[in-house]
């Protein structure tokens, strides 16, 4: 069973992303949205956390919503992939659950 | 396939009613099947048609009458969440005396058994809220 974890949350105003990392099983994919993507970007004291996530999760951002925050896809995480809204709708269909950490 | 949606978050408040949206309609030109919209607590203050946002800015209420009106989706307000906002369809507006209803077009007022039903019947539930 796989499962499909969204977070829409800054890590620097909320505690989502830890809480999804901490309860996400190995395997499992993670998408960053919203203000979430600010969890997907380079430089930031919580990036390293993020590089070693990548490891256990396939760990995606979605584009338009970087891109809506004046921030470039440049600044992404190597590791970290980039999807649009269609790749999003792939992702919910391509795995057997959705968890939204709210 | 067949995908339920859950919308607890009102307009321009965060992001969510957008992303739910924009997912609904990249999910659409994908060839599946929305079963439901559920519009559930602060969310319910997407149906109502009274809003009237800046010209340059998106009306998100009139966004999703329009998408329901192109692809016959099911946009339904949890009733209790509704009237405790302030949001009635005629039916309600007279049955608690009120000089005028809101809800919007496409959208119909339910109970939460229609969420139930969402989660049961839809292949995927998606959340988006606050």
């Amino acid at each position: 069973m796989t499962m499909l974890h969204t977070v829409n949350k800054s890590p620097f105003e909320r505690r989502t992303l830890d809480s999804c990392l901490g309860h996400a099983s190995k395997g499992s994919a993670i998408l960053l949205l919203e203000d979430g993507i600010y969890g997907a970007l380079k430089g930031t004291v919580v990036a390293d956390k993020i590089k070693d996530a990548t490891a256990d999760h396939p760990i995606y951002v979605l584009g338009p919503d970087v891109r809506a925050r004046g921030m470039s896809e440049d600044q992404v995480i190597e590791g970290v992939s980039v999807v649009d809204y269609e790749g999003f709708v792939d992702l919910v269909t391509s795995h057997d659950n959705v968890q939204s950490w709210l | 396939m067949k995908l339920g949606i859950l919308v607890n978050e009102g307009p321009y408040q965060h992001q969510a009613s957008d992303t739910a949206y924009q997912f609904t309609k990249a999910a659409l030109a994908k060839g599946h099947e929305i079963f439901r919209v559920f519009f559930y607590n602060d969310g319910v203050n997407n149906g109502t048609r009274l809003s009237v946002p800046p010209q340059d800015d998106r009306n998100i209420t009139q966004q999703w009458s329009q998408l329901a009106e192109e692809h016959k989706l099911d946009l339904v307000v949890c009733i209790a969440a509704a009237q405790r906002r302030g949001i009635l369809d005629e039916n309600e507006a007279k049955r608690h005396g009120k000089d005028s209803s809101n809800l919007a077009p496409g959208f119909r007022i339910s109970g939460l058994g229609q969420l139930i039903e969402a989660g049961i019947q839809a292949d995927r539930l998606v959340v988006f809220g606050d």
